[in-house]
């Protein structure tokens, strides 16, 4: 993983030799002591809690009697077989949420990049500010957007798109409150910065003469986008669809708020399982489930996409 | 035909400009609803306009107690989570050592890993230390998973930094205090910024680590999430609206101040 964070280009990885950097007299100890309090943290707080965490999955026994290491690894067996629809339910809702936010956050990184001239700043300031307002107030607005007898779903009905998306699976009835598609929605919503800012950092990145000459040389816009500035934004695309799927795969706030107990998504099982049933054991081993799948989706797609210049 | 032509040609600008319909539109219905007089407890549906809520925006019972408790939360948690990044930013950029690559994976993990698991194996740790759930735990893990952005906003601005600076700092007889203070930190000072600013605004808007790890405190999110089960005030949607507006002036005062500077070293 390491090759993630190390990008290339640093001025201090292209340095010619240790001859060019500064000598330091104090030297070698340094960096260690700018490290230490930083690292303690992170090894108390994150790294050990982790440690707890799995040996508390492997423990019986209830509140009232007391928790024992027994390794009991049944307690995976059983929370994947209890719950896979939960997990089942998580993957799908992030994917498509992902996909909604690659397909809507690209024009409009697009258009940040390239297109909005000396407005450039102002839509920024427009997709950043949500960041700093509360996000469950934003995702309560979404209640009544969507509501049975709003003007949306009206209009949805009128058009009967809801009849396709009943079909699909994605609503039920006239309504869209209470159904997958809203949790899709907020899923969306509320991840979508997170992929539209990584996109437009790698478009900007672009040198627009390239756009300049694809089209000297007789190509049409789109043969422009597909061949020039597709292959030259997948950084962004990348770091894009993990920045927005890995936390949409975890969030039980979306599910929560504008879903129905058909909705519950793997975060809603863990919380519940951890805040009222009290079964830790349960609750520690779903989350190292969690853990572990995205790992491993995580490590294929950095794999399969190529890019390793992540951070 | 022409009318088919221009959307033709503009069809990124459109769909662009729909996307940030789509990110704004709860805003402005959180703007709007600030402005309704509700029957019932739910604040979901229109009645009748109203001033009330913004003239006694702390009207509800223990809401403006957990917005200046959470203010506070996150301004300790920024103070702490800046400090500590900087540090690790530099000892990153600026040596070269064992372990780089250890340390590099331990900042990038908290970020690549669903706030629910965080949550919950930190919650693991402090009932198995026994510690009382509270500020000091919330704290403790805010300071935690904003970390690892603070030290990746200061990074990247310190690698992007001239060394050159630094030594002609030194050529000129300056010692290391003084090049830090006078050369390094002025010019790393707009990563630095960026990193508080993102830290600040996690730490402020965190729901589920906190609501792990809260115990009986109930922070400003929290209050929003239990007022969803029991009816929303309208003052909720005053506050959504006035940190809505507050943070693009913010932006906007801080981009004249850039523009400015940009200008005068042009």
């Amino acid at each position: 993983m390491s090759t993630v964070t190390d990008a290339p280009g640093a001025p201090a990885d292209t340095a010619p030799g240790p001859a060019a950097r500064p000598p330091r007299r104090r030297g070698r100890l340094t960096p260690y002591w700018l490290l230490l309090p930083g690292i303690l943290w992170l090894l108390v707080f994150f790294a050990l809690p982790l440690v707890y965490q799995a040996s508390t999955s492997v423990q019986t026994g209830s509140l009232e009697e007391g928790f024992e290491v027994t390794w009991h690894f049944a307690t995976y067996w059983e929370a994947l077989t209890d719950y896979w629809p939960q997990f089942l339910r998580s993957v799908l809702y992030a994917g498509s949420a992902t996909v909604l936010c690659l397909l809507l956050g690209y024009p409009l990184a697009y258009l940040i990049a390239f297109r909005a001239g000396r407005w450039r700043n102002v839509v920024l300031v427009l997709v950043i500010a949500p960041f700093f307002t509360s996000f469950l107030i934003r995702t309560l607005a979404w209640k009544t957007i969507l509501a049975d007898s709003g003007p949306l779903v009206e209009l949805l009905n009128t058009l009967h798109i809801l009849d396709v998306t009943s079909w699909l699976g994605m609503t039920d009835g006239e309504r869209v409150l209470a159904t997958p598609l809203a949790v899709i929605c907020g899923l969306t919503y509320n991840f979508l910065p997170f992929m539209i800012l990584p996109l437009y950092t790698s478009l900007e990145r672009i040198d627009g003469r390239l756009h300049e000459a694809s089209g000297d040389l007789y190509a049409r816009p789109f043969t422009t986008f597909r061949k020039v500035t597709l292959p030259l934004s997948m950084p962004g695309v990348v770091s894009g669809t993990l920045l927005t799927f890995i936390p949409a795969s975890g969030d039980y706030v979306n599910a929560d708020l504008l879903g129905s107990t058909d909705t519950r998504m793997i975060g809603n099982v863990i919380q519940t399982q951890f805040l009222r049933v009290l079964d830790y054991p349960t609750a520690a081993a779903l989350s190292f489930i969690v853990m572990a799948a995205i790992l491993v989706i995580v490590t294929l797609y950095i794999r399969k996409s190529g890019t390793e210049d992540l951070v | 035909m022409a009318v088919l032509r221009w959307i033709r040609r503009n069809l990124v600008v459109i769909a662009g400009l729909l996307t940030l319909g789509y990110l704004l539109l709860p805003n402005v219905v959180v703007t709007v609803f600030s402005f309704n007089k509700p029957k019932g407890r739910f604040n979901y549906e229109w009645q009748n306009f109203s001033t009330d809520a913004w003239r006694d925006p702390c009207g509800v019972a223990d809401l403006c107690g957990s917005l200046s408790l959470s203010l506070r939360i996150a301004a300790f948690a920024t103070i702490g989570a800046t400090v500590l990044g900087v540090m690790i930013a530099f000892a990153l950029v600026r040596y070269r050592f064992r372990a780089r690559g250890a340390v590099s994976s331990l900042i990038f993990l908290p970020m690549a890993m669903p706030e629910v698991v965080m949550a919950a194996s930190l919650l693991t740790l402090f009932l198995n230390m026994g510690a009382e759930l509270g500020f000091w735990t919330v704290l403790i893990a805010h300071i935690m998973f904003c970390l690892s952005f603070v030290v990746t906003a200061v990074k990247a601005r310190v690698m992007s930094m001239d060394p050159r600076l630094e030594q002609a700092a030194q050529d000129l007889y300056a010692g290391p205090v003084q090049t830090f203070l006078r050369v390094t930190l002025p010019i790393a000072a707009p990563g630095i910024a960026a990193g508080a600013l993102l830290a600040f605004a996690l730490s402020f808007d965190d729901f589920i680590i906190t609501n792990f790890n809260a115990g009986s405190t109930v922070t400003f999110p929290m209050f929003v999430w239990g007022s969803a089960q029991r009816g929303t005030p309208v003052q909720i949607n005053v506050i959504g609206t006035a940190m809505f507006l507050i943070a693009v002036l913010f932006v906007l005062i801080s981009m004249v101040i850039g523009n400015r500077r940009r200008k005068r070293h042009a």
